[in-house]
């Protein structure tokens, strides 16, 4: 476009100042008001928090910070065992989506030309139905009389229900479900550019299959274990839903928390520093993964 | 294929019957006679029918669909712009900012988003009267933020891939730039576009956490009327309505899929 750029100029503004406004107003700003919110004293007022800057008396306005509820975030050992039940749940769930979403993208990659499309697609529907049924789905599977156990106990391979629903193995389940597709298309994104010849060439060189996967293949689809790594692991942290419906009491999550004191203690403040502090502890894989991005935008 | 690597046939097998095997035991025990969901006793029609007298499943459905295409046609408009700048203008102040703007959406979690445009909505409210109250609006404004980040690398990837020629030659021949994009350019990324609608109302239909904190007492979405109900318990309506919207989406895909097929071996 570069010899017409000018005459685009109108146009320009337009194209650029449109949508920056729009993600200015209703995405950048919102996060100074957790900031602000945050920093403020939670009331039992309509909204539930009092203002930063408050008119104290004779016309003196003050700025009154309240750092306290960062600090009851510390002093309650609830809160920090929340971050870490996120922080392991995220983890794990990333690893076993990992375990399952490789051989998947490798199988449909490695598959016939017009087989490709249909089996991506089989991967991509259950993401176009609904989340919150397809996680529904799961209860009635998982329950103590649910089909897993009748299943089990109808080929006799155990006498009593599995306790699954409302542990941590349900969360795992449900988690996993609903965010492989997450994994398998950055996977499979990278893995189709990948070049057979590397394989051919280290095969003739007489590579074993395994050795070249492990040197070749591996190696070569970084980003895109990296992307789907990212794409399953923040969502997570911040996952409310699976935990609510699946998981019991011991799977504390920072999100449930946050609903908890946002919707049922109606303490904004505090659930404001909740979300900040997940903010923060987010802001460092998000970081990581556009500086990788930006990195193999250039090398493509 | 099956000879050549059956230890990945097999991964691949699992994994498909992993995603379609709750939906399936959803789709067969919708049909089932028992109000016990897991017991099966006869083939019966029944659930269907109560979930069409359902006025309250009926309404939030409704409402969620209005918000859908309003937020889908909306987030195509802002994403398509976004996506426009961000492949064809390499320099402009605050590109960085953009960029991560687009991209932080796709990963945020939805609890954080939901609660900040909760805060905003409240402060602008007192603030400016507007928006006053909350409901439909405030939901829509809340899924269009979010679902144009998706429209945007949609779009985005098409336009980076797309020929450049075409519209450095209807420039040449003296085509003015308005008339170059409605002409070339629009046609060519209709396909990102469609999908980019489809993805954005699929997303808004979905949305059960923004729409939650953003809403007020007037607005409640079917997701949210599907959560308080199964927070109660299995329930075989739900199944019934898992049902329709498995057979809807599916047909859609399918549809869609039979379209571009069609189009793509006619453009060849």
């Amino acid at each position: 476009m570069t010899p017409s750029t000018p005459k685009w100029l109108r146009g320009r503004t337009l194209i650029i100042g449109v949508p920056w406004l729009w993600l200015g107003l209703f995405f950048l700003l919102p996060f100074l008001f957790i900031l602000k919110i945050s920093l403020s004293e939670a009331a039992l007022a309509q909204p539930p928090y009092l203002d930063l800057i408050r008119e104290v008396s004779d016309g003196l306005m003050t700025i009154k910070l309240n750092f306290g509820n960062y600090l009851f975030l510390l002093e309650d050992p609830l809160y920090l065992q929340a971050l870490w039940g996120s922080v392991k749940v995220a983890t794990i769930s990333t690893l076993l989506c990992l375990l399952l979403g490789y051989p998947m993208a490798y199988a449909i990659a490695k598959s016939p030309n017009h087989w490709r499309l249909p089996l991506l697609m089989l991967v991509i529907l259950p993401f176009w139905t609904s989340f919150l049924i397809r996680v529904y789905a799961w209860i009635g599977i998982l329950k103590n009389n649910g089909l897993l156990n009748q299943w089990l106990m109808s080929i006799g391979l155990i006498d009593t229900p599995l306790e699954i629903m409302h542990t941590p193995i349900a969360v795992y389940i449900g988690v996993v479900y609903s965010y492989l597709p997450f994994m398998v298309l950055p996977l499979y994104a990278t893995l189709i550019r990948l070049d057979d010849t590397l394989l051919e060439a280290a095969s003739d060189l007489g590579c074993k299959p395994w050795k070249q996967f492990m040197k070749i293949t591996w190696p070569l689809s970084m980003p895109g274990v990296l992307a789907g790594a990212m794409l399953v692991f923040i969502p997570v942290m911040g996952e409310f839903v699976i935990p609510d419906l699946l998981g019991g009491p011991e799977t504390l999550m920072i999100g449930k928390l946050m609903w908890t004191e946002f919707f049922s203690n109606k303490d904004w403040p505090l659930a404001s520093a909740l979300a900040a502090v997940l903010l923060c502890v987010l802001i460092i894989p998000f970081v990581l993964l556009r500086h990788y991005e930006r990195r193999t935008e250039e090398v493509l | 294929m099956w000879r050549k690597m059956p230890l990945l046939m097999t991964a691949l097998m699992f994994g498909y019957a992993f995603l379609y095997g709750p939906i399936a035991s959803l789709i067969v025990y919708s049909f089932n006679e028992n109000r016990l969901v897991t017991v099966w006793s006869g083939f019966s029609t029944k659930w269907y029918a109560e979930l069409l007298q359902n006025d309250q499943i009926l309404g939030a459905a409704w409402l969620s669909v209005k918000i859908a295409s309003v937020n889908a046609s909306l987030a195509v408009i802002l994403g398509t712009l976004a996506a426009l700048a961000l492949v064809r203008y390499k320099r402009f102040k605050g590109r960085q900012v953009m960029e991560t703007m687009v991209t932080a959406p796709l990963v945020m979690p939805e609890v954080i988003i939901g609660l900040s445009l909760l805060l905003l909505f409240v402060a602008m409210e007192r603030v400016l009267g507007w928006p006053e109250g909350r409901g439909q609006l405030t939901i829509t404004i809340a899924h269009v933020t979010f679902s144009m980040a998706y429209v945007a690398v949609v779009v985005q990837s098409r336009l980076a891939h797309m020929d450049q020629s075409l519209e450095e030659a209807a420039l040449d021949l003296g085509a003015k730039p308005r008339k170059v994009f409605f002409a070339i350019t629009l046609p060519l990324i209709t396909p990102a576009l469609v999908a980019g609608w489809l993805l954005a109302f699929t997303l808004s239909m979905d949305d059960l956490v923004v729409a939650s904190f953003v809403s007020g007492p007037g607005a409640t979405t079917l997701p949210m009327v599907v959560y308080s109900s199964v927070r109660l318990g299995v329930s075989p309506q739900i199944n019934a309505l898992a049902t329709i919207i498995v057979v809807t989406v599916s047909i859609a895909v399918a549809v869609a899929g039979v379209l571009m097929y069609r189009k793509e071996k006619r453009g060849l």
